[in-house]
């Protein structure tokens, strides 16, 4: 690992002032970018720690719970207000990385995690996130983990986090600050497809810092499910996941929210899908109906055409656990 | 030590004036260059005494508790918890594994939660309390998930069981070993290559019944 300086941020705004710099790196947790950096594919000249800002709260608002950036997954999957007021967050964290990693992980690092496509941390290999314009290792590679929804012809990538899925699915903003002053950004528009640019992985300006994230009220704590399948039982990233969240009354879908994982560079919302399923009532044929809209114009690449199959059959059992008729 | 310490400022700020290597390096190299004679010079760079210089200038100071030790260190920001641990202060029971996350056998508890000490910059354990394998046992008293693990047999190779037993114990303190298939997924982070898993169950489940204090 190359050699870098070491800033323990006493405050928000020596933390902005310190990352305003070129080559400087935010650390939280490190469960990521110690990773990163052992394996050359990032060399910060400087680290700003900022485990010790005051940005572990989790707090129920008027509208909704605010969840502090430096809170542990470990510590939000299993607080009592998640857990009763939004299950399907804590079940996202729960399938995420070991209890070691959550343990260390913050809410804001996870957002902020780089792609687990094995191009990407090969420095021998091409990869245009990496290193712009050297191509993508992928394409023609071993894509079986690869996306099938909104890849472009420079990066074929795929965002590896659950909990973001959670987020993106219960609606959930992204608050930032920086030097313009705070903003606050959906999750569905927090990380961006790759298009021409794959090595911007989100929408956080330089120099930006993320303090946090909402998630409003809503009626779904009841009915959700949150599916990981992989290939091992436990501690794998997905193969594909789904966050199902719907709200049943009298047997009647009012409101419905899907998004997936392991199929995008970004948690990927299914609007469609969640359209044809609202006044539908909750039947298994409803469902399968919904997962089909969903998975319309994916695309396969030559490792990962499994996807195309197992991610509707994904959503299907996901909404099939949310509506309790599993 | 004390005048290196006081290079770097308040606790907070550890390169007030933006001293990088570099900058470091270029002083360091003009002052060899006026003082030796140019074959001194040359030696001096062959031995890479500005390299040694430099790092010992970059260190930065490091204060923890490890297995109710407290320890004051200088150590480099990049220096992993699991280096420190393994190479400066020879506990050589936590495991460097695969280095990266994905295997567990260097997990250790720092004030009290398990964690990934490999994953760890050292310099951000600062102030914190840290438990290793070594920590476990009262004098030649085994912890209740030592002799666990001894009487059911739960390892093979040995090489991940330091870190399948600090996960262990976090397990049972965490409340996550009421079932096989719970501890199974909360255990899910240790990997055996020598596929032991039946047996290191078996011996968690005897300890969480058991009712001893872990």
């Amino acid at each position: 690992m190359k050699q870098f300086q070491y800033l323990r941020a006493a405050s928000q705004q020596e933390a902005l002032t310190a990352i305003a710099k070129p080559g400087t790196k935010i650390i939280a947790g490190g469960t990521n970018l110690v990773d990163l950096m052992k394996r050359g594919v990032t060399a910060p000249d400087k680290l700003v720690d900022i485990t010790h800002l005051p940005l572990k709260g989790i707090v129920a608002t008027k509208t909704g719970l605010h969840i502090g950036a430096l809170a542990l997954n470990s510590v939000v999957s299993e607080n009592s207000l998640v857990v009763q007021k939004q299950p399907l967050l804590a079940m996202a964290l729960k399938a995420g990385a070991s209890p070691q990693l959550r343990n260390m992980a913050t809410v804001g690092g996870n957002m902020m995690q780089c792609t687990r496509c094995t191009y990407f941390y090969d420095t021998t290999m091409p990869c245009n996130k990496r290193e712009p314009g050297t191509g993508c290792g992928a394409m023609e590679g071993y894509n079986r983990m690869h996306a099938i929804f909104g890849a472009s012809d420079h990066c074929i990538a795929v965002h590896p986090s659950d909990m973001c899925v959670g987020l993106a699915a219960l609606d959930a903003v992204v608050i930032v600050t920086g030097k313009k002053g705070e903003r606050r950004i959906p999750m569905t528009e927090f990380h961006r497809l790759p298009g021409d640019h794959p090595e911007t992985d989100n929408t956080l300006a330089p120099g930006e810092l993320i303090l946090g994230v909402e998630i409003p009220d809503n009626h779904f704590a009841k009915n959700s499910y949150y599916l990981k399948v992989r290939d091992r039982q436990s501690y794998a990233f997905a193969l594909v996941s789904v966050a199902a969240a719907l709200e049943i009354s009298g047997g009647t879908i009012k409101q419905a929210r899907l998004a997936m994982g392991g199929v995008a560079h970004k948690p990927w919302r299914l609007f469609e899908a969640e359209k044809a399923l609202v006044g539908k009532a909750a039947t298994e044929e409803n469902f399968k109906h919904a997962a089909e809209i969903a998975t319309q114009g994916a695309k396969a690449y030559e490792y990962n055409a499994f996807k195309l199959r197992l991610a509707p059959a994904s959503i299907a059992e996901a909404l099939k656990h949310a509506a309790g008729m599993a | 030590m004390e005048n290196e310490n006081a290079n770097f400022g308040p606790e907070h700020e550890m390169d007030p004036k933006d001293n990088s290597r570099r900058t470091f390096l270029k002083q360091s190299a003009l002052i060899t260059t006026v003082a030796l004679t140019p074959g001194i010079a040359a030696k001096a760079a062959d031995m890479h005494i500005d390299e040694k210089i430099a790092e010992a200038f970059e260190k930065v100071p490091l204060k923890m508790e490890v297995n109710g030790k407290a320890h004051s260190l200088m150590v480099e920001p990049r220096s992993t918890l699991l280096d420190i641990l393994r190479e400066q202060l020879d506990l050589t029971g936590t495991k460097k594994g695969c280095d990266y996350g994905q295997c567990g056998a260097c997990t250790v508890h720092v004030d009290g939660h398990r964690v990934n000490s490999c994953l760890t910059l050292g310099v951000m354990v600062n102030g914190k309390k840290v438990t290793t394998i070594e920590g476990l046992a009262k004098g030649d008293v085994l912890h209740p998930m030592q002799e666990a693990f001894l009487k059911h047999d739960g390892f093979q190779c040995g090489y991940c069981t330091p870190g399948q037993i600090m996960s262990a114990v976090a397990c049972i303190r965490e409340g996550h070993a009421n079932s096989e298939p719970e501890i199974r997924e909360y255990m899910s982070g240790n990997i055996c290559r020598c596929g032991a898993y039946p047996n290191i169950v078996n011996a968690i489940q005897e300890v969480k019944g058991g009712g001893f204090v872990v």
